[in-house]
Order: C-alpha cells, then structure tokens, then sequence
C-alpha cells in the first residue's frame, strides 16, 4: 500500500484546486467541507501507507520507499528528481499533519462561520496542507525547500488573512523578511552539500561519508539558520508572537503544530551531516530560546500571545534535545506538543469565539461554568503542557531533560535551565488556565459567552484524548514500549542511548515533577487565592518580552507592531517611521547611493567613464600581479 | 603579347538561408512602410500587427529549419566566417521572434490608444529585430556592431515616437547620447582587439589566442575592458545601468518591455559570444572583473529598486539586478554557466514582457504610482493573479521559472567554487523578493469598501499576459525541454 503515497498530497491539492473553481460558487458551509474531506482523505491514505509500510522488514532496511514522480531539474552533473521518499520518519510526521490537520479543517469551520472569505480560507488550508506534505515527503532538498517555500507562503497569506487590520498585515510582512533570512541558510546550504557531496537527495546523502569537519559544521550550521528561522529560534523568533494576528486554527495548525516544527524535522532528517560543534551551538541556543520565551509568556495579558511564547518556548526544547543528539526525544515532543498546543490554540479560540473576540485574560475569568467542555479540555491541555504525569507533555519533556542531563560538555546547565524553563512552564499555564475559567468574573454584564458548536468541540475532545494517552508511543518504562524509537531507528546515523541509569533517571523525573508542582503552586497561590501579591509577577520588562523587539527595531530599524505598543511609545519615531523591517538598513543605504541616480546625462557619462577606468585599472593590476 | 588580365572580384560565399529570418523581416519592414506611403489609408494597425506578426511566424519556422540543419551537419558559418549558424545563434533568434510577437501584440491596442503612427513603428520595431539577431549571431565584431547600431537606432526612434510626452524625447535623448558614448567604447575595443590580434573576426581571434602566448597582454587587457564597457552599458550592469531607470520611466510601455527584455538579451549574446567562446583562453583575466560588475549590479538593482515608489522605476531597477544574475552565470565561464545564462536570459524576456504587458495596460503613460495598483486584487482579480505569478517568478519562487533559472546560475556560481558571488546573489535575491511582494501586497491589501482600478483591457494584452503566465508556470514545473535547448546552444565557433 505503500505505492498510495502520491495520494496523500494529490487530496489536499485537489482539494484547493476545486475550491479554487467553485469555492465562492459553494460558499459556507460547502467549502469548509469539501476541505475538510480532502484534508480527511489524505489522513486516511497516510494510514494506509503507514500499514504498508509496517508491513515491511524494519531491520533489513526495506522501510524506506522511494517515489519517484519526473526528474525536474537537471543543472550541470546535479540530478534532481521530483520525488518522494517515505520512511519511518516521513510518515510519522504526516501522521500527525494530516491528523491533527483534519481535526483543525473541522473546527475552522464553526470558528469561521459568517466570515466574507469562508472558501478562500479553506482553499489556504488545502493549500497549506499540500505544500507541508511536500516539505515532509520530499525525497532531496530541493523539494523540501519547495514545500518550504509553499507553508511560508500560505502562512504570511493566513497571517494577514484579516489584512483590514493594519496590524495583521504588518504582522504577515515581518513573518515574510524574517523568514527570508531562513530560507537563504536553507538554500546555501544545500548547494553547499551538492558541491561537498554531489548530490542532494537525502538517501544519498546520508550514505556518503562525512565531510570535512569545518564544512560539515558550516553546513548544520546553515541548516540550522534555515530551521531557527521556520521553527523561531533566538534570533529569529520574533515574527512568530506578531503571526498571532491570523485566525486561530492558523494559529493552532500552522504555528503551533505543524509548519514551526518542520526546522526540527530538517534538522532530524539531516542528522548523519550534524556535527558535534554545531550540535552544542544548538542545544545552547534550543535551551537559551526555551527559557527567554518562557520568561515572556510570564507577563503576558493576550491569551494567544502566552500560548505563541509558549510555542517559542517549547520548540526550544525540541532543539535541545536535537542538540543533545537525542532526535527521537525531539521527534516524540513534536508529536506531543502538536496534540497539547493544537488543543490549547483551538480552546483559546473556542473561549474568543465565546466572548465575542475579546483576547485579554484579564476580561475574563469563571468561565469553567459557561463554557464546561472548552474548560475541560484545556485544562487537560494544561496538565499536559505543565509536564504532570501521565499526561502527554510528560514523558516527551522528561527524555529531552534526561538527554540534557547527558550532554557531554555542559550537561548538567542545559538540564537546569531546562528544569526552570518546565517550572516557569507550570506557572504561566497555571496563571493562565485561572485567569481565564476560575476566580472571579471579570467580563462585563452585557457580555453573554457560550459554549462553541459541535464541529469546534469535536476536535477539542479528541485531542484532549490524544493529550492525554500520547505519550503511550515512547513509554521507557519497557524497552519494548519504546514504539517510537524502534520505529525511528534506522533513520539515525548514530542512534542515541541514555546511559544513566535507573535511579538518576527516576531521580530526575521527580524532580522536573516537583518543579512543574511548585509551578502550579505559585500560580494558585498568587492568582487564585491571591496570597502572593501579584503586580510584582508582571514586570514591565517581561511584558515587553525583554524589548528584543524594540532594540531589533532600533538596530535594524525594524518594525514594532501594535502588539507592542509600549514598545512602540519607547520609540515610535523609529517603529511609525518604518514599514519595511530589515528593509530599513536597506534603504539606509539605498538612500547614500540614491544620488547617483540624479537624472543629469552628465553625471551619468561620468559613471560609465569611473566605471571604465575602474575595469581597466582591474585588468592593469591583474597583470602587474 | 601581354594581355590584361581581368581580376574578377570574387565575394564570400553566403548561405542566404542562414540570413533568412533577418531578411524577412527587413522585407516586412518595407512593407509595411511602402504600404503606408503608396496606400495610406491601407496602413490600418490592424494591417501593420498582422504583417509584423506574419513576418515573425515565417521567420520564426525558418529558423526552425535552420535548427534541424544545425542539429544534423553541425554548426556552420558564412560571409566569410563573419555570420555564424549554431544553436546559440537559434536560440537567440527564436527568443527575438517572441519578443517581436509579443511587443506587436502589446502595441497593438497601445499605439491606438495614445495616437501614435503604427507603421513607423512597426517597421522600427522590425528593423531592430533584425539588428538583434545579427548582432546574436555576429562571429565578426564589426558585423555584430552593425547589428548593435540597428538594434540601438530603432529603440531611439521608437521611444521619441511619443511626440505628445516631453518625458519620452527627454529618454530618447539620454539614450541616444549615452549610447553613442559607450558605442564609442565598443568600437575603440573593437579597433585594440584588431591590434592586438591582428583581426576582428572571432574565430581569427579564438585561434590566435589560443596558439599565441603573449609578452605583453596590455593591449589586449585594454580592448577586453573596453569591449566589456561597451556591452555593460547594454545590459544595463553597474555602474553603467544610470540610464536605465529614467529611460524606462520615460519609454512608451511596450518599447520599455523590448528594451528591458530582446535589447538586453541580444547585449548578453554579444557578451557570451565574444567573452566565453573567443576570449576563452584569457577567461582567468576577465572573469573576475564579470563577477566584480556582477556582485555591484546585483546590489544596487535589489537596493536600489525598493527604494523606488514607481511601477516602472521599479522593474527597471529589478531588471538591472537580472542582469546581475545572468552575469553571475557568465563568470563562471562554463558551459554550464553559459546555459544558465540561456536559459535565465529566456524565462525572464517572457516575464519582463508580460510585466511591462500589464504596467502598459494599466493606464496612460505618465507616471505609474504604486498606488495605481491598490485594489487590482478585488477590481480585477484574473489580471492580478498574472501579476502576482509574473512577480513571484522574478522573484525566484518556486514552481516558477524564476526559481529554476535562479537555481541554475547558482548553481553554476557553486560549481566553479565562487561561493561568495554564489551567496551575494542568494541575499540579493531575499532583497529582491520583497520589493515584489510590495506591489503584490498592494494590489490586495485595501481598505473595505475602497474601489480598485478598472483599466481598459485590449484582448491582444490578454493573450500576452496569458502565454507569459502560462510560460512561467510550466517551465517552472517541467523545465526539461528548456534546459535541454539551452544546453545545445552553447556558442560555438567554427571557419566557414
């Protein structure tokens, strides 16, 4: 069954081309529909190719199929085919996207009910989804980075989806040059590899032999720009927070479960060119991002703007665990993460939706009452995020800290921020899950939330179930329930072991256990019973997440957004000034040449002749040389 | 008995099937303008499109003709080995023709609608096609200069034909003069490269230098930086690009699409033809200096073009960093690198065409604010998607031939180890990039209720925009037969 694979990006792209023709024809509720059937289907096919392929000799390498479609791009003795590769990593990848993907075109469609683009939204998804299927199922980088390319698009089109909102469509712009500055690291990349390796494909690749260790190093450092770019790393996570601006299953599908975890995937289906070097370059910077964003989530007012920096946060741990060389550990978060955040996102949407688009935590309050199985489900959300065994979120963030633990050169630091960042984790959902379904009421009288509709709940429920039991697909408790790690052997180049032993990693498990306890205990001490005075929790200076944005912004002359206003007043000659992000240094320095172009013949006869000199004089010093 | 001996001057032989196409279409250009002298109210557009269109067709088949014969006997050359028959030549000739088809289309509902005279333009129009092709086809520089003047003249005439606009005289002008100064270059390289060779023919030129080890290389660093000046100016690569913007800004829109598109191709066949086929064995000297001019050009075209707030200042400054992308491929100095110039150079004449296609269409020539595109995206949705994949495609976004093309020539950079050209070219092309996403953005992002502009649309502009949107998407998808076409036209010099 394995032969189906050109089924499952065949649906999503049949999906879009069809509501491309007659979207506005079906209107609402048709194309949610047709959509969510495509996107249905393609999980489905995922399946049957995941059948396929388990009924194959995982030990005699036969899980690993190729699909070649057409050879595309022939450039001097560089071959590229279009094609696809399925293997155990592909394939639990598309699992989760069309899984969770599906669940998320189901909700879209009560979430935007009555909205004038209805059909073109879903032809965004369909479109969305194709292009993520393409990047995980690519068989070379160049199809990946085509798929790459595609879920960048649709996200900067999803971004600024409501782009009457000035602020969205500033918000869909920075997302485009921050991550342009990815993309460039992605594409030296790869024809850094082509011109080391010859050849691009990853089976191959990860059949050659090593590279010299400074090339190999350049290399997973490059692809490790292109991955902090997609996935929001330090530097680059600063458009990730504004991308909060779209709807909120975009949030929930695009950045939070699956397009911010393909710089993961990169960097795990690359993982026979990472080098030592770069592998600790990235678990410091994976760790420094966990704890920063987590710190920024402390202070937050918006309810999605906890749950963006939250997302920042967790992605660092994925790439901490990368960087520890544990990839399953980064794999296994992927998947957890994308059922826990996937039904935070969508129940912060359904709690929107309920009180009329209101988003600041601080109008709310009591809710549990009014809206019990948007409540229910996040509050398991929360449990699992906030590591609480035997929820999801639990074991996948134990294996990355007990991987920490293990690093060779700073072990023991990595694993301590990672344990602050988990008790810093506990709090703000703590706080968040208060200020938002407990205490007291906080909204107005003539304010009347409800509960969502069914086609919102559906999805809150079934991922509350996969929240809940996820974690079963890699339990250490037996070797043989490692499923997971089994299923991803053969991918690695070097497969990971933990060596401490039981009682270190018993040891270690209760301690991130009892940091996610005192987490959730400051946070009902300070927010529910109000015994900690709370004023001095919200720093200003956290609030502001650390005015990364604003000293970009002064820097670069980047943009500030309405989303931080304050910061905004701290300079808004610079941020009101400017539109253009990075563009600005451009400019700066568009406008020193700008005189040049002065529009007099004389001066222009003076630039052929400088020029001509400037040749001649070249060629001279050549020769003298 | 002496007798007196008659000496009987004996000419070159010449293949008259090789000139064909250009003989055609000077046939068309007289034509049309005998037409309109002898019959005037003959002359109608209709009639002079459709004898423009005609002649490009004929042409276009022969030259086909003429590829079989290239693809069975090898390439060949004629008068004297001054003329040369290869598949670069071909390739060249089929690119023109498009460019000719195209631009007859474009002027067709253009002339009409700003009062201008069809067949004057039409036989200009022609004319310098022919120029183009010769100065592509070209194995002797004096031939090839001939072929620049005629290519260059006609564009002088067509863009001053706009006598009601006092900005299209002041182009012309600028042109004209800035043109005749680097003309003036060319031809003093010409003039050293006879010294230094003994010869203006390139295959003379190809032979000596590859059997001669000179002393003394002055000069012929000389001529190769002249000739390198005069060709620059062309393609419009910095520093020698001033003109570009304000030319193009000024220009009757289709004369700008020819200009930025067959003129700049045929300044890259005379630039391929003389640097990588007959300075072949001093590619180490000019080399470097190409990817000197092609690192500058790339910078300020990207730089340079978000500062602009006008439409057409805008492309003419992204077309400037084309040019650096085509020069990136020609410094590597490869047969790859060559292709990829074909191929860059193809793709985007059929992008430029279609962009300038929609910049004329969208209103009078006088200015072309950004702001004229608020809104495109809710008043006319089908022209703005054309736009937008026009734009993405210059922009290098995949499942365009923007992205195959860009691909290529770094990865022709890549290959001969130029890997800080290879990387500048990679963030020139971020800068790029959002400068098109600027006017894509302002065709989409309006204020509610804000109305968008409704131009009137000939049908000819249609079919333009539809053949150049549907080029871009399918070579962008299936790029094989392209490649392969642009692999079999790499220059090649042979005696005829």
């Amino acid at each position: 069954m394995v032969e189906l694979i050109w089924l499952v990006p065949a649906l999503p792209l049949l999906g879009f081309f069809l509501l491309l023709l007659i979207g506005h024809k079906v209107g609402e509720p048709g194309s949610g529909w047709i959509a969510t059937i495509a996107a249905g289907g393609s999980f489905l096919a995922t399946l049957a190719v995941f059948v396929g392929l388990l009924g194959r000799d995982g030990h005699a390498g036969d899980r690993s199929y190729e699909f070649i479609l057409f050879e595309w791009l022939p450039a001097g003795s560089l071959k590229v085919e279009a094609g696809f590769l399925v293997d155990p990593l592909s394939i639990t990848m598309a699992l989760f996207v069309t899984g969770v993907g599906s669940l998320i075109h189901l909700y879209s469609i009560g979430y935007m009910h009555g909205d004038p683009k209805f059909s073109k939204f879903f032809l965004y998804l369909n479109l969305f989804l194709f292009s993520m299927l393409m990047l995980v199922f690519g068989n070379n980088l160049v199809v990946t980075f085509l798929g790459w390319e595609g879920v960048g698009a649709c996200s900067y089109f999803l971004i600024s989806f409501w782009h009457q909102r000035e602020s969205a469509a500033r918000a869909g712009k920075k997302a485009f040059v921050t991550n342009r500055v990815g993309d460039w690291g992605f594409m030296i990349a790869t024809f850094a590899i082509w011109s080391a390796l010859g050849t691009v494909t990853y089976t191959e690749i990860s059949n050659s032999p090593a590279m010299s260790a400074a090339t190999g190093t350049a290399v997973s450092l490059l692809l490790f720009v292109a991955a902090a770019g997609k996935s929001a790393q330090l530097p680059l996570y600063v458009w990730l927070p504004d991308a909060m601006e779209g709807p909120t299953p975009v949030s929930a599908m695009v950045h939070a479960a699956t397009m911010v975890t393909s710089g993961v995937y990169l960097l795990v289906r690359m993982n026979s060119v990472l080098t030592d070097d770069a592998l600790l370059v990235i678990a410091v910077v994976g760790a420094a991002t966990a704890l920063f964003a987590a710190l920024c989530a402390v202070a937050q007012h918006d309810i999605k703007k906890v749950l963006a920096y939250s997302t920042v946060s967790q992605l660092g741990y994925m790439f901490l665990a990368i960087g520890s060389g544990a990839y399953v550990a980064a794999i296994f978060h992927v998947i957890t993460h994308a059922f826990f955040k996937a039904l935070l996102f969508l129940g912060s949407g359904s709690v929107i939706h309920g009180m009329h688009d209101e988003q600041d935590m601080r109008k709310m309050g009591a809710l549990r009452a009014v809206m019990p199985i948007t409540a229910g489900t996040f509050i398991v959300g929360w449990l699992a995020i906030a590591g609480v065994p035997p929820f999801a979120g639990f074991w996948s963030k134990d294996e990355i800290l007990l991987a920490a633990w293990e690093q060779k050169n700073i072990g023991p630091l990595l694993w301590f921020v990672g344990l602050v960042t988990a008790l810093l984790t506990a709090y703000y959902m703590s706080r968040q899950v208060i200020l938002v379904f407990f205490g007291k009421q906080n909204w107005e009288e003539d304010v009347h939330p409800h509960e969502s509709s069914w086609t919102m709940t559906t999805p809150l429920c079934l991922l509350a179930g996969a929240a809940v039991v996820g974690g079963a697909i890699n339990l250490p408790l037996v070797k043989d329930w490692l499923v997971l790690e089994h299923f991803l052997e053969p991918i690695f180049h070097h497969p990971h072991h933990f060596s401490s032993g039981t009682a270190t990693k018993i040891a270690l498990a209760v301690i991130s256990v009892v940091a996610g306890l005192i987490g959730i205990s400051i946070a009902i001490l300070s927010w529910l019973t109000r015994r900690i005075p709370t004023d001095r929790l919200e720093p200003e200076f956290l609030e502001n997440a650390m005015y990364v944005d604003a000293t970009y912004a002064r820097v670069v002359g980047g943009t500030g957004t309405s989303a931080f206003q304050k910061t905004a007043d701290f300079d808004s000659s610079v941020v009101d000034g400017s539109v253009n992000g990075l563009g600005r240094l451009i400019m700066k320095f568009g406008q020193l040449i700008q005189p040049t172009q002065s529009g007099y013949m004389r001066n222009y006869a003076i630039g052929i002749a400088v020029g001509a000199l400037a040749i001649i004089a070249l060629l001279a010093w050549g020769l003298l040389l | 008995m002496g007798s007196l001996q008659l000496v009987g001057f004996v000419g070159p032989s010449v293949n008259w099937w090789a000139l064909l196409p250009q003989i055609i279409l000077l046939g068309a250009a007289l034509a049309v303008l005998l037409v309109s002298a002898l019959a005037p109210q003959r002359a109608s557009t209709v009639f002079t499109t459709v004898t423009t269109l005609c002649a490009a067709l004929t042409s276009f088949v022969v030259a086909l003709g003429l590829w079989s014969d290239v693809k069975a006997d090898g390439p060949s050359s004629s008068i004297a080995s001054a003329f040369g028959v290869d598949g670069f030549s071909i390739f060249f000739t089929v690119l023109i023709l498009i460019g000719l088809a195209t631009t007859a289309l474009l002027s067709h509902g253009y002339l009409d609608r700003e009062e201008m005279d069809p067949p004057e333009f039409h036989a200009l129009l022609l004319c310098s096609a022919a120029g183009a092709i010769v100065m592509a086809s070209a194995n002797d520089l004096i031939v090839m200069f001939l072929g620049l003047e005629a290519l260059s003249i006609g564009i002088y005439v067509m863009i001053a034909m706009h006598h009601r606009r006092s900005e299209a005289r002041e182009s012309a002008i600028k042109y004209f003069v800035l043109g005749a100064f680097s003309s003036a270059f060319l031809l003093y390289g010409i003039a050293l490269t006879y010294g230094a060779t003994g010869s203006t023919n390139l295959v003379h030129i190809r032979s000596y230098l590859d059997a001669v080890v000179f002393q003394d290389q002055h000069l012929l660093m000389a001529a190769m930086a002249l000739l390198l000046v005069g060709l620059s100016f062309k393609v419009a690569a910095a520093p020698f690009h001033f003109w570009a913007p304000d030319v193009y800004q000024g220009a009757p829109s289709p004369v700008t699409g020819w200009m930025a598109s067959i003129a700049k191709a045929a300044g890259f066949a005379a630039l391929l033809r003389i640097f990588f086929a007959a300075f072949a064995s001093h590619d180490v000297d000019w080399a470097p200096i190409v990817g000197a001019l092609a690192v500058i050009t790339l910078v300020i075209g990207s730089v340079m073009a978000i500062l602009q707030t006008d439409i057409k200042r805008m492309l003419a400054f992204s077309s400037v960093s084309h040019a650096g992308y085509v020069l990136v491929a020609v410094h590597s100095a490869s047969a790859t690198g060559t292709s990829a110039a074909l191929f860059y150079l193809f793709t985007y004449t059929l992008m430029v065409l279609g962009s300038f296609a929609i910049v004329g269409a969208m209103g009078p020539d006088d200015e072309h604010p950004l702001s004229r595109y608020t809104g495109l995206g809710r008043s006319r949705p089908v022209i703005a998607i054309g736009f937008t994949v026009l734009l993405l495609a210059q922009a290098g976004i995949p499942t365009t031939s923007g992205f195959i093309a860009k691909f290529q020539v770094i990865a022709a950079a890549v290959e001969s180890e130029s890997y800080f050209i290879a990387g500048v070219s990679m963030v020139t092309a971020v800068i790029g990039a959002f400068m098109y996403l600027r006017i894509v953005m302002a065709m989409y992002v309006v204020d509610e209720g804000e109305e968008g502009p409704r131009p009137i649309w000939h049908w000819t502009t249609s079919v333009v925009v539809l053949a150049a949107v549907g080029f871009t998407i399918i070579v962008g998808l299936v790029p094989q037969f392209l490649i392969e076409f642009a692999r079999d036209a790499v220059p090649v010099l042979v005696r005829g």
